[in-house]
């Protein structure tokens, strides 16, 4: 703890003469008087303090002072030269004060308020937020239980036929879509690396209404949902099963599939590494095999990224993209929405 | 015989924080008590350097200026680093790349920034000017100095280091995760000791003031110094894991750790940022202005009324939430009667005024002091208003809230700060006037426009941000998702930022001014020994 140094007297502002810095000696003289009055002489206040004119002060030179007005009567207080006036509380700000006080006497009895032994006062208006916000979306429910009915009912094929139907599933699975999708497949719906794009006709899975209902009901590798669906590239590199040559040569011939800008000489020493590794499941053409969920090689569409670099990493490391199963998060009738709206953004099947 | 005690306890103090860094379980830990170790390790080399020395006797009539000449550099410094990160935080909302993720492995991530900006703003800088004008006001207005002697000196340094050890604790991850209680427990362990000196000191003179009666700031600032020691401990009460670790368990859980910590944030809000700041104003407007306080009546009818109603308000921050109803009812309520009581400090300090309005033309200080006030009459009236169950389901979780608190905090505590520092600054190193009057009127302007940049941008967002929230179509399902609201709310982003330059600008200027006023203006010329008040 630093010390109290002691006055240092080069330093002015230390200095007793500095006014700002010493306790007035006036206020000393008066001490002997105050000591009396805090010692518990205080006499009972029996009327307010006489009101004191402010004297006119001069107590340091060359301080402003502002004009003294005279006709509020001062309290008689003072300290380091404030005093204070009696005036009165504002009328206006004393009455809304007490109409606060009388509107929350109103309202704590109208509204649940004071804790008792078992529970809280329930108010006379017998109303809570949380019946309130249940009441809402009773009616909600409600107001869509026929649709809802008639949605699960349908044959799933048949829905974009009806157009009370369509319109409904439309609205319901785009809102849904903004609240469950859109952290990964975007607010557009155009993916990104690793999350499908939906606006395209290239599927992992399928593209028709049952394919992307299923996809929805049980998710792709979601280790929660037993029927989910399921496959899974090998790790090319990590696990050592090609050479890191061969890895960049059958990128080449990848690449070469769509016809992207490649190394000739990869390319055909890649020709042989792919037919032997990946055309069981890519096929020999490049055109996938969505039974599972083995993506076209022969296209532009591109899940990961085309570029070499990425083609060599993904092949290495081998992909694993999980999508969570819904079917224990929404019902049947939103599925069904979400189902219709995703067809129905241009690559539906 | 007291240095032998003082080496024995640094010295203890040293070994003990040695320990802990070998020991530490975590980073956190093992800087914060290597940090204790060389303040602890110093001070006993600087006593033991100094045990032959004779004591000096401090004048018992002089008031004990020292450590508010320290209180008021640290006030400046401390709320210069807190805008600072608030500026870049801001922009980081707008901008995510400035997180500079990858550069600075997440250390500097919104996420720990954030309770860096609003520790340092408050409890940095708030807390600083807090416990600088508190000693400078106790001494004048009770005509006594300081009680407890050096004890004044461990309050300021104690607290700083507090300061320290919280936000280095925050960038390695030391954190309770309660709004504005983050700090973990041995942190606040060392607080409740400063506090509670903090306490005596203030006490102490005030038990040996020379005035009859005790002065509405002093009020204030009592009512700040206890309410803060008790929410503290109450809303801290938690078992470390460790003695050698930064990890402490909560003793409340769920719902009761959530209106703890309420209580505990609103309160902090009301005591510390009102019942403090209103102090603070309750002597330098009176002084700036040199006219006396309006109303004594309406100073203890709504002194009064602030300690009674505020401390019940803190269950409106969790409105529709798992709390019961009947306490969001109580804090609801509590918080519209809460209207007028905080208006008359509003009143009192605007009606104190009257006779010298005409100061406002020409004193930026008084200019300062008077937005300080307007700015506390709109949030407080804000507040109340967002307390209400409907209004809230609106402003809940938008940046309105954000809006409100910087309306506030921006406007009222940093306002009545910077007038107050205004005010000091010369007073305390002797000097007849401030460096450039001119300066100050540029960072009046400054901060101003930077408010109301802020404060609208905010409003805006919020409000656009809860109605689009809050928006369904006509089956009941929502219509934006919450990535659209993020987006739609970017430009209002830059323009917060924006608002954060100008107010970051402002107090440079006044740091510059306050710096030139001691380094270049001529000590004041001695007048003769102050003349006898009567």
């Amino acid at each position: 703890m630093m010390s109290d140094t002691p006055r240092d007297p080069a330093d002015d502002h230390a200095s007793p003469a500095n006014p700002d810095n010493q306790i007035g000696l006036g206020r000393q003289s008066a001490d002997a008087d105050h000591a009396a009055k805090i010692a518990g002489d205080i006499p009972p206040r029996t009327a307010p303090d006489a009101p004191v004119t402010p004297r006119a002060k001069a107590r340091r030179a060359g301080k402003r002072h502002g004009v003294a007005q005279q006709e509020t009567p001062s309290t008689g207080h003072q300290w380091d030269g404030i005093t204070e006036y009696d005036n009165p509380m504002p009328r206006w700000w004393l009455w809304t004060f007490y109409a606060t006080i009388v509107w929350a006497f109103f309202y704590v009895i109208a509204y649940p308020a004071i804790p008792m032994l078992t529970q809280a006062t329930q108010g006379v208006l017998k109303t809570n937020a949380r019946t309130e916000v249940a009441a809402e979306i009773e009616r909600f429910a409600q107001a869509n239980a026929p649709v809802q009915t008639a949605l699960v009912a349908a044959e799933l094929d048949d829905i974009p036929a009806d157009p009370q139907l369509l319109g409904y599933a439309t609205n319901a699975g785009a809102a849904l879509y903004r609240t469950w999708c859109t952290q990964c497949h975007g607010a557009g719906a155009a993916g990104g690396p690793g999350y499908p794009n939906l606006l395209d006709d290239s599927w992992l899975w399928g593209g028709s209404l049952a394919d992307i209902h299923l996809t929805l009901q049980h998710g792709i590798r979601d280790p929660l949902d037993s029927d989910t669906r399921y496959s899974e590239m090998p790790r090319y590199g990590t696990d050592e099963l090609l050479e890191p040559t061969q890895i960049v040569q059958v990128a080449g011939y990848v690449r070469s599939l769509s016809g992207l800008d490649h190394d000739a000489a990869d390319a055909a020493e890649g020709a042989g590494i792919y037919a032997d590794n990946c055309a069981a499941c890519h096929m020999d053409d490049g055109s996938g095999d969505r039974g599972q969920g083995a993506p076209a090689l022969n296209d532009q569409v591109w899940l990961y990224g085309s570029d070499p670099e990425t083609l060599v990493r993904i092949i290495s490391q081998g992909p694993y993209g999980v999508m969570p199963a819904w079917s224990d998060r929404l019902s049947e009738a939103e599925i069904r929405s979400l189902a219709v709206y995703v067809h129905g953004l241009g690559g539906g099947e | 015989m007291s240095n032998i005690v003082k080496l024995i306890l640094l010295g203890g103090m040293t070994l003990f924080a040695a320990i802990g860094a070998n020991l530490a379980r975590d980073p956190a830990y093992m800087v914060n008590a290597l940090t204790v170790m060389l303040v602890a390790g110093g001070m006993f080399l600087w006593t033991v350097r100094r045990i032959d020395e004779p004591v000096a006797v401090a004048n018992p009539n002089e008031y004990m200026d020292g450590v508010v000449r320290a209180g008021v550099v640290a006030t400046m410094g401390w709320g210069l680093v807190g805008f600072l990160v608030g500026v870049v935080i801001a922009f980081q909302l707008a901008f995510p790349a400035l997180n500079f993720s990858d550069l600075t492995q997440g250390y500097l991530n919104f996420g720990k920034l954030r309770p860096l900006h609003t520790s340092a703003v408050i409890f940095a800088f708030g807390g600083n000017a807090l416990i600088a004008t508190s000693f400078y006001v106790v001494q004048r207005t009770s005509a006594a100095r300081l009680w407890g002697g050096n004890a004044a000196w461990f309050v300021f340094w104690g607290y700083n280091l507090f300061i320290v050890l919280a936000a280095t604790g925050y960038i390695l991850g030391a954190t309770q995760s309660k709004e504005y209680a983050e700090p973990e427990w041995y942190v606040d362990l060392w607080l409740t000791i400063v506090w509670l000196t903090y306490l005596a000191v203030f006490l102490g003179t005030i038990i040996k003031r020379r005035e009859p009666h005790i002065y509405v700031a002093n009020w204030f600032y009592l009512a700040f110094i206890i309410t803060i020691a008790m929410l503290h401990v109450v809303n801290n009460l938690s078992v470390p894991v460790s003695i050698w670790g930064s990890k402490s368990v909560q003793v409340f859980s769920g719902v009761q750790d959530a209106m703890v910590q309420w209580w505990y944030g609103h309160n902090a809000v009301g005591f510390f940022l009102t019942a403090g700041f209103l102090g603070m104003m309750y002597y330098f407007i009176p002084k700036q202005a040199e006219r006396p306080v309006y109303s004594y009546k309406l100073s203890i009818i709504h002194f009064w009324a602030i300690i009674f109603l505020y401390i019940w308000a803190g269950p409106h921050h969790l409105h529709y939430t798992a709390l019961p109803e009947w306490a969001a009812t109580l804090g609801m309520v509590f918080s519209i009667m809460l209207w007028m009581p905080s208006w008359g400090g509003m009143i009192n300090g605007l009606m104190t005024l009257s006779g010298a309005w005409d100061k406002l033309r020409t004193d930026p200080i008084i200019r300062m002091m008077v937005v300080a006030v307007g700015f506390y009459g709109m949030a407080t009236f804000e507040g109340p208003m967002m307390s209400i169950k409907s209004v809230n389901s609106l402003s809940h979780y938008t940046d309105w809230t954000i809006g409100h608190v910087h309306s506030s905090a921006l406007g009222w505590n940093g306002m009545i700060t910077f007038g107050a520092l205004y005010y000091l600054t010369p007073r305390l190193w002797g000097r007849d006037r401030l460096y450039s009057l001119p300066m100050v009127n540029w960072h009046f302007w400054l901060a101003t426009i930077g408010i109301v940049l802020y404060a609208s941008s905010m409003w805006v967002t919020g409000i656009m941000e809860g109605l689009m929230w809050r928006e369904v179509d006509q089956n009941g399902y929502l219509v934006n998702a919450f990535a659209d609201t993020v987006a739609a709310k970017f430009p209002m982003y830059v323009v917060r930022g924006l608002g954060g330059v100008l107010y970051l600008a402002g107090a440079i200027i006044m740091a510059w001014n306050l710096w030139a006023t001691v380094a270049r203006q001529p000590k004041s010329v001695s007048t003769a020994i102050a003349v006898p008040a009567e």
